[in-house]
């Protein structure tokens, strides 16, 4: 067993009771598991950065046979003046990108196997659940070890995950398998648009990152509008369901100012009516579907239940779908951008729906790979040739759902106006046939 | 003949279905409502009249083998074996008993995983890789994560915020964290400095000058080299040029400095969808602990904590009491770095006569 460096700075994150990614550094560090002496090294190339404050990794090229991406590949530019490494056995110190089941789910069985089968391979011993993407970051590995490692997980059901210009790795929220809110099966969802596109993720040849996101509702836990190139929101287009007798029940136990104050007065579309007989009206017509009224009483339905029924207070819709917001990203290169509606509803609930949405995913892609600049996100593409010109290369007919407002700009050109109103008329005769 | 290498199964992502708990399976797509009996624990009903319960604690999210066995150990006590993580790196242990819901707090404390970050508390910080493993990193992010949680452990296993806290941190301005009620980004405040021998070598010119978003980088010549040179008045020091071309260095241990954000939010919930804003800025880059951080993080947490109304997410409170109240109550000083003059900025501009006196 090598002796660990000296880390004053590193050790004092040892401190304070939240759990400290220095002392599992050093358990691995003081262990004899072959990849030992790396975490050994990266604790000295850390405690480094922390006196110098610069970082010390730098990218290059690694990956496994039958791929070109998924490995984020990091050699340690800390070095003796000949030449060689000042830590050694942290000279590589690649991390393999790995899907994890989507929403999340793991039994102890497969947490200890992955475990066992990274470090019995070599690798550090230092893992992220998960990544800003979604992924399981196996981090440590060496060019060497990677295949190993990689061949492991593969055998055993795994996949590694997307990095550069390529299909990302996806995050779906727990949803349907422990949330009330759940508009769809978000994990089918999420499995149906990234497995199809495989070879995108595999084999990066896109302009630049393309990520999938789905949440059940538009609590949207997954962030899906922010950071998403293609995001899917569950959502209903029927009405709220509503127990007036729970709903009476509620306020006359936390009182009309409560429930003014906190529910129907939050209501951004001021759908919401508390009656004079404490009983709710809802005007359905203009209820955006924003989940506070939902998020609110939902917690409270258990005090007013009674036993063995189940219908809450509130609860979402029975026609349910998703949305679909495409070219969310964050700062480079034009700043921030938030998705933007694309379609406004979609079901999805047979394998002719699913179908559907994986060919809408098709087209984007295929839009994207031929239309988009190198490093240039969906969002900004769509900025800087239109959103009209984006919804006609991938098929889809404009809505009023699409916009916050009309123009204001007056510097058009319209003489093909009336042919677009033609359309309008038919597209609304077909959606009504 | 070499023996043909072993090409991957492209298996792509896992059916979760067969690692999800039984209870969880049985009441797929079914599920009614839901209360908190306590912070960190979720107790849902389905419409099967079957019941589970959630009970959250936090990680280091960058683990060693020897914890994650130790939460497989405790999933295999108390929760059946089955675990979730959350985005933010938070770990869900479901148990269909009510009963082993304190034994499982109980030997999570001990293990010293907290319970908590559900209902309105400051949940775990989602954060990138800094120092640790990033090409690009202006400073740490595991180190500045574990840092704050130390300081906001209380607000982790409480429920006392008006509404739930997300919190984000990035080692750069190219800010892989995300969007935040708070998020804490490294700002770079000098243009890079050029290793003007290295560039040929190393970028690919063009590409160095396109990733350019005000067109600040051009090409030159230096002591009959091709290099790139930078036009520094217009240059705004986002470092987009540095992971194409590293001899452009963008990081500098002294003027490289934390930023503080406010009002991110992905939520439709009551508002719209928000970004954070830039609300503080020039904090030293102080590790181990960045206490100049913390004392800024927890003024502004402490002020929302007392101003803000139920259910009230960082970004509406302020939207509700205005920005010049948000400085003065934070005490914190408004500069002319607050207003915006990127593109679009005319949009967050007050074209209004609403002002408050």
């Amino acid at each position: 067993m090598a002796e660990l460096y000296n880390t004053p700075n590193l050790d004092e994150l040892e401190n304070g009771p939240w759990p400290s990614f220095v002392t599992g550094l050093k358990r691995l560090a003081s262990d004899s598991h072959a990849g030992a002496e790396m975490a050994r090294d990266v604790l000295g190339t850390l405690e480094t950065s922390y006196v110098t404050k610069k970082g010390y990794w730098k990218g290059g090229t690694v990956g496994v046979i039958g791929y070109g991406g998924g490995i984020i590949p990091r050699f340690n530019e800390l070095k003796n003046e000949d030449g060689t490494y000042k830590f050694p056995a942290a000279g590589e110190f690649h991390t393999l990108r790995i899907q994890p089941p989507a929403g999340m789910h793991y039994t102890s069985t497969l947490l200890r196997d992955m475990c066992d089968m990274f470090v019995d391979n070599g690798g550090s011993g230092l893992i992220a659940l998960h990544g800003q993407s979604g992924d399981i970051m196996l981090q440590g590995a060496t060019e060497e070890t990677t295949q190993t490692i990689f061949n492991t997980f593969n055998d055993y059901g795994f996949d590694l995950g997307g990095a550069g210009p390529a299909v990302r790795t996806g995050m779906s929220c727990v949803g349907a398998s422990r949330c009330e809110m759940s508009n769809v099966n978000e994990q089918a969802v999420l499995r149906t648009l990234v497995n199809a596109f495989l070879d995108d993720m595999h084999r990066p040849a896109l302009p630049y990152k393309m990520k999938f996101k789905v949440s059940g509702c538009a609590n949207d836990c997954m962030n899906t509008v922010q950071r998403a190139d293609f995001a899917v929101i569950g959502t209903w287009r029927d009405d709220i369901k509503v127990n007036q007798d729970l709903w009476k029940a509620m306020v006359a136990d936390k009182g009309r100012s409560y429930v003014i104050d906190n529910i129907t007065s939050r209501c951004p579309t001021s759908a919401m009516t508390l009656n004079e007989d404490d009983s709710i009206t809802i005007d359905n017509k203009n209820c955006v579907k924003c989940m506070h009224c939902l998020n609110v009483t939902s917690p409270l339905t258990h005090k007013y239940i009674a036993k063995g029924d189940v219908e809450p207070i509130l609860a979402t819709g029975d026609d349910k779908g998703v949305m679909i917001i495409m070219g969310g990203k964050r700062t480079l290169k034009i700043g921030d951008l938030f998705g933007s509606v694309i379609v406004p509803f979609m079901k999805m609930d047979t394998a002719d729906d699913f179908e559907a949405i994986e060919d809408l995913a098709g087209e984007v892609i295929d839009f994207f790979a031929e239309n988009a600049l190198e490093h240039e996100r969906t969002g900004e593409m769509i900025e800087r040739i239109g959103v009209v010109n984006f919804l006609e290369g991938i098929g889809l007919n404009v809505d009023p759902n699409m916009v916050n407002s009309t123009r204001t700009s007056s510097y058009v050109r319209m003489d093909t106006w009336d042919e677009e109103a033609v359309k309008w008329f038919e597209n609304k005769a077909e959606a009504s046939a | 003949m070499a023996e043909a290498p072993r090409m991957p199964i492209e298996s792509g992502c896992p059916d979760p279905i067969q690692y999800m708990h039984p209870t969880m399976r049985r009441n797929y797509g079914q599920w009614a409502y839901h209360d908190r009996p306590r912070p960190g624990v979720l107790h849902h009903t389905s419409k099967n009249n079957e019941e589970v319960w959630t009970v959250r604690c936090g990680t280091a999210r960058q683990m060693d083998v020897y914890t994650i066995r130790k939460l497989a150990d405790i999933a295999d006590e108390f929760a059946d074996g089955f675990v979730r993580f959350t985005m933010r790196s938070n770990v869900e242990y479901m148990v269909a008993d009510g009963a082993k819901v304190e034994p499982l707090i109980a030997a999570l404390t001990e293990a010293g995983f907290p319970v908590g970050g559900t209902g309105p508390s400051v949940t775990m910080i989602s954060h990138t890789q800094g120092w640790l493993h990033c090409d690009i990193p202006g400073t740490d992010a595991s180190g500045i994560v574990k840092s704050l949680m130390d300081e906001l452990h209380e607000e982790f296993t409480r429920e006392e915020m008006p509404n739930r806290v997300h919190m984000t941190t990035s080692c750069c301005q190219i800010n892989c964290g995300g969007q935040g009620d708070i998020a804490l980004n490294i700002q770079h405040t000098k243009p890079p400095k050029i290793n003007h021998d290295l560039v040929a070598n190393v970028c690919e010119r063009p590409t160095v000058v396109a990733r350019c978003p005000v067109a600040a980088i051009r090409p030159a010549m230096v002591n009959g080299k091709p290099t790139l040179e930078v036009d520094e008045k217009k240059c705004i020091c986002c470092g987009a040029c540095f992971p194409p071309c590293p001899p452009m260095q963008i990081n500098d241990p002294e003027h490289s400095k934390i930023a503080l954000w406010i009002g991110g939010k992905n939520s439709n919930a009551r508002s719209k969808p928000s970004f954070h804003k830039l609300v503080a800025s020039n904090l030293p880059n102080n590790p181990p602990r960045w206490p100049e951080v913390g004392a800024v993080v927890k003024n502004i947490l402490s002020v929302y904590k007392d101003d803000a109304r139920d259910w009230e997410r960082m970004g509406e409170w302020v939207d509700r009491i205005g920005w010049p109240s948000f400085f003065e109550k934070t005490g914190l000083p408004f500069t002319k770095f607050h207003i915006n003059d990127w593109k679009g900025a005319r949009h967050e501009l007050n074209s209004s006569a609403h002002i408050r006196f």
